[in-house]
């Protein structure tokens, strides 16, 4: 199998010839992360996420499945077992380390991925596919996480699990029963546990599965860049080896060195005290908090406190799943013919508001829902909305965007400071009567 | 041939084009469809309560020691049960309130046996999303109305165990019970 647009492929070896007579696997790397696949030549360093989330993946993977080796999916013996792989396992602690914090840098690095795709349109035509599979991998990675917070059986693991499987519980007439079908009983117990513990395993193979479709819809279009210009032709390009693997490779040297520091120096710092507190079905912790990448979700659900035609608990649930669904709908909400907010000087604003409302939620979603915490959750849901629902179709049709540079080319020539700012709004060095 | 003309009738062969395969081909394809249906039963039935969970034994509690203004908390189902003893000040609060005005109308009378006014027997369980609310241990937050009061969310639940504020839509239910005694009660 091949691209359309990639290069072919010329073995020269005569055993890779032979091989890709009959396997022809090289062509296919070849063709999508290699020589043969030409990549817009302005990426900058936003463009890295992608691949860094699938290296998390990969570390998730490598440390969980020898962290299954050493557990035990038991009522009784989960939490032993993990204090088990932390004192007397080889190396166990450090796995176990970067399994938990390597949970908190796959959503780091996909968030930013996520507003990556936010900021420069990334999800429009012809890239929906790529987007709404994306969200797909978003929602996977939240299941994934949440069922692997689970497995230690703590007290947060324990009343995580109660609070987030009674949400399902608020849907009416049928709520209950899927409530007790998903955790096996009345209460979170053994059942949930072995079950978790088995769909914790499958889940990353599905996501895996889903990146290559993912990855698959990304090379119809090809990828975008920071302008939102199409390649018009091949002095736009650069082949992904080596250049997009060597700029990739540095946003990995990266990486790693902060995930190092929150492994070696902080391990515990992004979790939470109380799961170092075996499971207890009688005493529920003063203030139960999610892992801290699902806060902006859990202040979203908590934030329905009246009822009105439905129970507040219902508007609540509702609105936090439809706080995700709603993305589906983005490439047809904001339907500017522009794709990168560079050229959108009115939406850059927005952008940035939302990035403030976005983490204004997760601060609330991590303290205890009292005033003015409860109030201040209330306006940045209902901005959050008005953001996606009301100011992106408004600003699709008011906006005056600046003009775009003709071809990707065009825009590198102003130089690198120039390279992702609009045509003649920084002052770039050279001149700009360098348009062939 | 039968077949055909049996099931099909004279209708399949008013509109020609209809042939023997087609319906071979639709009852094959429904038959291979029933049986995966079938086969999907027991793949998502597993996930439900198995038969030890719910062979779940009634419990016999014995309320003897508990004195007025006092609770205890226990076990039932998996799930905290809390037997509060209400003090006469507490059941005054409970039946001052208009059960009309309250967001689960009922009144203490509703949620407790007929007789014994003062044992408020509920579930420990928020009806929000399920966390163990707070009041029936000594020294713990009773919330605004001097009953329950879940941390998780903030629900206050009154002396009768009903909703009064916070996000929880249903009064703390009230399982089945009897008294097989006047110190003894069986859950279940």
């Amino acid at each position: 199998m091949s691209f359309p647009w990639a290069d072919e492929y010329k073995p020269k070896h005569p055993f890779m010839r032979w091989l890709d007579e009959r396997l022809p696997l090289p062509r296919l790397v070849y063709g999508s992360v290699g020589g043969g696949y030409p990549v817009p030549r302005n990426l900058n360093h936003f463009w890295n996420f992608g691949v860094l989330a699938g290296l998390a993946l990969g570390i998730q993977i490598i440390t969980g499945i020898v962290l299954a080796m050493h557990f035990e999916p038991s009522g009784a013996g989960a939490f032993n077992s993990v204090e088990h792989i932390m004192r007397d396992v080889n190396q166990g602690w450090f796995l176990r380390y970067a399994h938990a914090n390597g949970a908190s840098f796959f959503f780091i690095v996909t968030y930013i991925h996520i507003f990556r795709g936010l900021y420069y349109g990334s999800y429009k035509a012809p890239r929906e596919m790529v987007w709404m599979l994306g969200l797909v991998i978003f929602l996977l990675m939240m299941a994934t996480a949440f069922m692997g917070y689970v497995l230690p059986w703590g007290q947060m693991s324990f009343w995580g699990a109660k609070v987030i499987t009674g949400l399902f519980g608020a849907i009416p007439v049928v709520g209950e029963p899927i409530q007790t079908w998903l955790i096996g009983g009345f209460a979170p117990d053994q059942p949930t546990l072995t079950r978790f513990f088995s769909l914790h395993y499958l889940l990353p193979f599905v996501i895996a599965g889903v990146i290559i479709l993912h990855i698959w819809a990304l090379h119809i279009p090809g990828s975008g860049n920071p302008t939102g210009v199409d390649v018009k032709s091949p002095q736009d390009t650069l082949p992904f080896h080596p250049y997009y693997t060597a700029k990739d490779g540095v946003g990995v040297g990266i990486f790693f060195i902060a995930f190092a520091i929150m492994l070696f120096f902080l391990p515990n710092y992004l979790g939470h005290p109380d799961n170092y507190i075996p499971a207890n079905p009688l005493s529920t912790p003063a203030h139960i908090t999610p892992e801290w990448y699902f806060w902006p979700f859990y202040a979203i659900l908590r934030a329905f406190t009246v009822d009105f035609i439905l129970p507040a608990k219902l508007w609540g649930v509702l609105a936090m799943f439809a706080s995700i669904l709603l993305l589906f709908f983005l490439p047809w909400l904001d339907k500017s013919p522009v794709r990168s907010g560079s050229y959108r000087p009115t939406f850059k604003i927005f952008f940035v508001i939302l990035i403030i409302d976005v983490l204004v939620l997760g601060w609330c979603g991590g303290l205890p829902a009292e005033e003015p915490y409860v109030m201040i959750s209330q306006i940045a849901t209902m901005y959050y909305f008005a953001h996606f629902l009301i100011i992106l179709p408004i600003l699709s049709l008011v906006e005056r965007t600046l003009p775009l540079p003709n071809s990707i080319s065009e825009s590198v020539l102003h130089g690198e400071k120039a390279e992702a700012a609009p045509m003649g709004q920084t002052g770039g060095t050279a001149p700009t009567t360098t348009v062939a | 041939m039968a077949t055909v003309e049996h099931t099909e009738g004279s209708a399949a062969e008013a509109s020609d084009g209809v042939r023997r395969r087609d319906f071979i081909n639709i009852a094959a394809v429904s038959a291979a469809g029933v049986g995966a249906v079938a086969l999907l039963y027991p793949l998502v039935n597993q996930m439900n309560p198995s038969a030890d969970v719910l062979a779940l034994a009634s419990i016999d509690v014995d309320i003897s020691s508990i004195q007025p203004g006092q609770a205890v908390k226990t076990m039932w189902r998996k799930q905290p049960i809390f037997i509060r003893n209400l003090t006469p000040q507490e059941m005054a609060a409970a039946n001052a309130v208009p059960a009309g005005d309250l967001r689960d109308p009922q009144t203490l009378a509703d949620r407790t046996a007929e007789g014994k006014p003062n044992w408020l027997i509920t579930l420990g369980v928020c009806t929000h999303l399920g966390c163990v609310p707070l009041g029936a241990a000594e020294g713990e937050n009773r919330g605004e109305f001097g009953g329950y009061f879940c941390p998780c969310h903030g629900s206050h639940y009154d002396t009768a165990g009903r909703i009064r504020k916070g996000p929880a839509p249903l009064n703390l239910e009230v399982p089945e019970y009897v008294f097989t005694s006047d110190t003894v009660v069986r859950i279940g």
